[in-house]
Formats: C-alpha cells, structure tokens, sequence
C-alpha cells in the first residue's frame, strides 16, 4: 500500500506564505477565488440549513415563510414528537440502526478474517482465493439472478436479505489486506514460534497494530448500511420492514401517506406529511452520517483508502 | 508461495535428471511438492478457516448468481425453475435487440455517460487546482470537509434536498413566485433531466473525486515550480507543464475506469426520479433491466439485457485497459 501524504498538508507547517518567486495575484483574482469558494461551500451547507431550520419551526412558521423556512422564527420540536412517537418512521429508525449495528458487526468481523486469511505471501491456496475476491470487481452477477439467488434461499422480505448479499465488499477487503502485510512479519513469526495460534496473532498483535483503518472500514460499512436503499426496495415488500431510506424515499420525496406514520393515524390512508415533518425525517437520515463524518474524515484525509486498491 | 515452489523444485530437476529417484531418502518431485502442500495445508488450516465465511457469502451472492445468468439462455419460469427451464439458444437476446424500450435505455444511458464525461469528469479536477491553490491550510482544510460530506449522503436523501431545493414547491420557485417570475420547472423536465443528474451528481461526488488528484498534486515536486518560475513561466504556463503531466497517469485511470463503466450510470439516482420524469428520458439500462424483470416478471429476457450490458461492460474495462496499455500508463491492472 502507497501511503499518500495527507492531500491537505503540502505546505506542511509553514506559514500561509506565498513563496519569493510566485508572483501575487491580482485584486481581481483574489475576489474570484474567494466568490467562488464561498459560492462551493454555500451549495453544500445552504440545503442542509434550511432543512434542519424548517424542521425546528413551528408550523405557522412554515406558513408564514410559504414553505421552507430561511430565516429563524420560533422553535418548536413537534414534528419529532410526531415521527419518534411510535409508528412507521419511528420502526423504519429502528429497523436501520438494527441492520446497520448488526451489518457492521457481521461485515467488519467477516473482512478482518477474510484480510489476515490472505496476508501471508506463502500461505495455503492464497493465491486462488484472492483471485476469487479480485475478480468480483471485474464483473458483476446482474440484478436478475441476484434478486432470483436470495428469492431462491427463502430470503425475501427478511432482514437478512438486507445484509447478506453486499456483506463483503471487496475493495474493503483489499485495502485491510494491504495494511495487514505492511505489518512487520517478523513480530508475527517470533509469536509464532512462541506457539500462538493465527487467531490470537490476529486479535492480539495485528488487531490493535491497525485500529484506525479497521475503524474506517467498519464506519465505511455503517455509512452503507444505514444509506442501502437498492437491497430493500428490491427484496422488501412489507412497508413494516422497511428501513428508513424507504420510508424518505415514499413518504417525503413521493410525499405518499403511509398507513400507521403518525399517533394520529384514525384515516385509513395515514396522515399526509406535513413539510416540517418531511423536514424532520430528513435530518434523521442524515444525523447518523454528520455524526460518524468528523471521525472518517480524520482519517481518509490520510490516504489509508487511496492507493490501496493496486495492492 | 513463490519461493517455497521453486526452492523445492530445483533439487527436485536435477534429481530427475540423474535418474530415477533413488534409493536415498529424497521422493520425487512431484511427490515432494505433494508432501510439501500437505504440509503447507496442516500449517495454514486456521488462515484457510478464516477466509472461508466471506468466501461462501462471495460464493453465495456473487458466483452463484453469476451462474444464475444461464437464464437468458432459457425460457425461464420460474414455477419450473433454472434447472427444469429449457434452453432456447439466443431467443431473448433477439428479442432484446428488436425492441425500441431497450435501444431507447441503451442510447439514454450511453448519452447520459458521454455528457457527464464532457461536463462532470473535469470538475474534480478543477476543484482540486482551486483547493490545492489556497494559501490557507487551515481554509483548505474546511473546504475539503465540506465537499467531502455530500459522499456520505444517500441518493434518495440528495435528491429529496434536490427536490426542497429546485422542486416545483422548492426554495427556488417559492422566491420566483414571491419575485413575481414564472417558476421554472426542474425536477420534471425531461428535456434537462441530464443536465439535472449531472448537477446531482457533482453536488453529489465531485468534492469526494477531488480527494485523488489532491494526493497527485501533493507529491509533485515544488522545485519544479521554483525552477519553471525562474526560467520565466507565468502562473498558467506552471500549471500546464508542471501540474497537468503530474496529474495525467490519475486522469487516464479514472478515464478507463468511467469508460469501462460506460454502461452504467447508477440505478438508484434514476429509479427515484423515473417517475417523476418519465420512462423516455431518464431510463437506463440498469432499471430497464429491474422494470422488465421484477417488475414485470419477464426474468429471462431482463437477466438477457443484464448480461449483455454486463459482458460489454467486461470488454470495455478490458479494451480501455489494453489502450491504456499501448499509451504507456500502467492502467487499471497491470500484467505484472
């Protein structure tokens, strides 16, 4: 694995200063520059205010503003009362942290052993099951037989099928692997010699030698389980098991009332959505993701993903 | 592996040549290597054992599906099943080729590729120059945060703040409407549907795409810079000569592997909007392939179109590969 210097360090820890031979820009240039960036970051967080914003404002707010809400006026929770109060929303929240914890758990566990399998250079047969993991890459089994192999296991509409076929990612796999052979042998075979078996090498000399990238990719796992929308909308027929990328994707972006969303669920359709309430489910979806995201983000700033897939 | 085999192959050669094994303790060759396996497999069982659960969940969904795609050679049913199915030679895929829904997914989804190519693939690219141009570490490293994020989101998330944004009740419109313009029509213009999946997906993952090239940029050599300054290059000819051929062996991959993929250009982003745009413009090979088959059930004609846009996929990774090959850059796998 090439280990890429961190992308935003190439001044290291010099001073913001511009070098004697490059010349200053122009007054012209530099307001450009900082429009332009300015306008960047504005395109990413500007969405994300206003939907945090409306989903904290009281519905005469909503009103008031004629739809989405830009500038604070009043506060008001009730649109999480509404959804975290038991029903669709709520079940879909816990149906998603469930298959992410249990998804994580299940794909970070298969991928560490599957890695340290196949990190020895000599080892038994390594080399046509690495072959196996590569050439997933290659070529994809096709949406038709996959949906025909899990109906054929007896998996549709369970959780499982929600975890199972995309456990395992190969890219995954590989960038694990590479670390793991970086790892000096020479600390692994005097264990050896010392008669530790592979899986306490594993838990007890590599395990902690490479925490930080086992905790990106158990994170890159989480990220993925909790975003999966293709495995559900494709095995998934019952709305009560569905997670929450399904439950946004009907009720908030097709805005489709759904039977049992709301306490106050007496018609037989469900309560139509109101934008406040969209807006809430909204920042549920993403919490989770802002959450994790200062932690990932410290790390794949340090190239433990790039240049790992040449391995 | 490597050096275990040839270091027991060597003495085992020079003892066939003299002959056959002889009455000293050394077995044939072949029998050496056997025992020499033996031996390997009685050393590594627990690495074979720890490899093996993600094995069988590759086997199990990816290689037995993979085996699965006979159905496009049969007339599938699925009470009779792959097994019973009969074989009916290239039927589904005469059909597949007859039909205009499957041309008109094929041309969507090729058109679709070739305009993000020309506006999408550059952006990366530019924003990483304007990135790796600010004089600021530490703004340099907020704006990385930010345009990271947006690669974390889910598709159905980004297209439903797409919606709240652009949208016919969205931000925009309700300031048109306020202004006392006419509002204009976005998410359900099948004529810039393009042009809005593009926008999507910049918005999307051009900040993550930049992260690559900024690790290029970061190893370039500044001297480089100092040196081309004296002899006399302006700030543009220093980003021509010096910066663009330091970028170039990444540009060329990602070429090849977007060229590769030509065939796809996502599901999940033109599912959620079929919709609300319509079949004609935003359908594309891969939810052709859902409509046809799980939706309506005709599976051996879906798992037809699913193979060809799979094994043209497979040519064209190969093929673009080769060219990258004969340019002289090392390409996506290298024949080493």
């Amino acid at each position: 694995m090439t280990v890429v210097a961190e992308p935003g360090a190439r001044r290291g820890h010099r001073h913001a200063a511009r070098a004697a031979w490059e010349e200053e820009p122009g007054p012209l240039g530099k307001a450009a520059k900082a429009v332009l960036v300015t306008a960047i970051v504005l395109a990413v967080l500007f969405p994300l205010y206003v939907v945090v914003l409306t989903s904290l404002s009281p519905q005469e707010a909503i009103t008031r503003a004629g739809g989405l809400v830009l500038v604070p006026d009043g506060f008001s929770l009730a649109a999480y009362q509404e959804i975290l109060s038991g029903g669709v929303v709520t079940r879909s929240v816990l149906v998603s942290t469930g298959v992410t914890l249990v998804g994580t758990l299940f794909s970070t566990t298969l991928t560490i052993l599957a890695a340290y399998g196949l990190s020895r250079r000599d080892s038994y047969a390594h080399r046509p099951l690495l072959f196996l993991v590569l050439l997933t890459f290659l070529f994809g089994p096709g949406l038709i037989p996959t949906y025909l192999t899990v109906q054929a296991f007896g998996l549709l509409d369970s959780y499982a099928s929600l975890i199972l076929p995309t456990a395992v990612a190969a890219f995954n796999l590989i960038v694990l692997r590479s670390f793991f052979m970086n790892i000096p042998q020479e600390i692994m075979d005097s264990a050896r010699i010392d008669g530790a078996s592979e899986f306490r090498i594993l838990g007890t000399i590599v395990l902690p030698l490479s925490k930080a990238v086992t905790a990106v990719i158990a994170l890159f796992y989480g990220v993925g389980y909790w975003n999966a929308f293709f495995n559900a909308f494709l095995f998934l027929d019952d709305n009560r098991k569905w997670p929450l990328q399904l439950i946004l994707r009907t009720y908030v972006l097709e805005g489709i009332p759904i039977p049992g969303a709301g306490p106050t669920d007496t018609v037989a359709g469900g309560p139509v959505p109101t934008l406040a309430v969209k807006m809430a489910v909204v920042v549920i979806a993403v919490l989770p993701v802002l959450l994790v995201y200062p932690f990932v983000q410290k790390h794949f700033t340090k190239g433990v993903i790039i240049g790992a897939v040449k391995g | 592996m490597d050096t275990d085999t040839t270091a027991t192959r060597a003495p085992g050669a020079e003892a066939e040549r003299s002959g056959a094994p002889g009455p000293g303790p050394s077995p044939s060759p072949r029998e050496r290597r056997r025992v020499d396996r033996r031996r390997r497999l009685r050393r590594d069982w627990p690495l074979l054992l720890m490899t093996a659960p993600a094995i069988l969940v590759l086997g199990a969904f990816h290689y037995l599906p993979l085996l699965g795609n006979v159905i496009a050679f049969q007339d599938y049913s699925p009470f009779v099943g792959i097994l019973n199915s009969p074989f009916v030679g290239f039927d589904n895929f005469q059909r597949l080729f007859g039909d205009p829904a499957f041309w008109n997914a094929t041309l969507n989804t090729l058109y679709i590729t070739a305009f993000q190519l020309l506006f999408y693939f550059p952006v990366p690219i530019l924003l990483a120059l304007l990135v790796n141009s600010l004089l600021s570490a530490r703004v340099r490293l907020f704006i990385q945060s930010v345009v990271y994020l947006p690669h974390f989101f889910s598709w159905v998330l980004v297209i439903t703040l797409f919606q709240q944004m652009l949208g016919g009740a969205g931000a925009l419109n309700s300031f048109l409407r306020q202004q006392g313009l006419t509002p204009i029509d976005v998410m359900t213009n099948p004529d810039t549907f393009v042009l809005l999946v593009t926008a999507e997906g910049i918005w999307k993952d051009a900040g993550w795409g930049m992260i690559i090239f900024l690790a290029a940029l970061s190893t370039v050599n500044q001297n480089l810079y100092e040196a081309a300054a004296v002899d006399g290059a302006g700030r543009w000819r220093r980003m021509w000569h010096v910066t663009l051929p330091a970028l170039v062996p990444v540009i060329v991959l990602l070429l090849i592997m977007r060229l590769g993929d030509a065939l796809s250009v996502g599901f999940e982003q033109f599912l959620l909007q079929r919709g609300a745009v319509g079949a004609d413009a935003s359908e594309v090979l891969d939810t052709y392939v859902y409509y046809e088959g799980v939706v309506n059930g005709d599976f051996a004609y879906a798992g037809a179109a699913g193979l060809f846009k799979g094994v043209v996929g497979l040519l064209l990774v190969l093929g673009a590969n080769k060219v990258a090959h004969l340019l002289g850059e090392e390409g996506v796998y290298s024949r080493r």
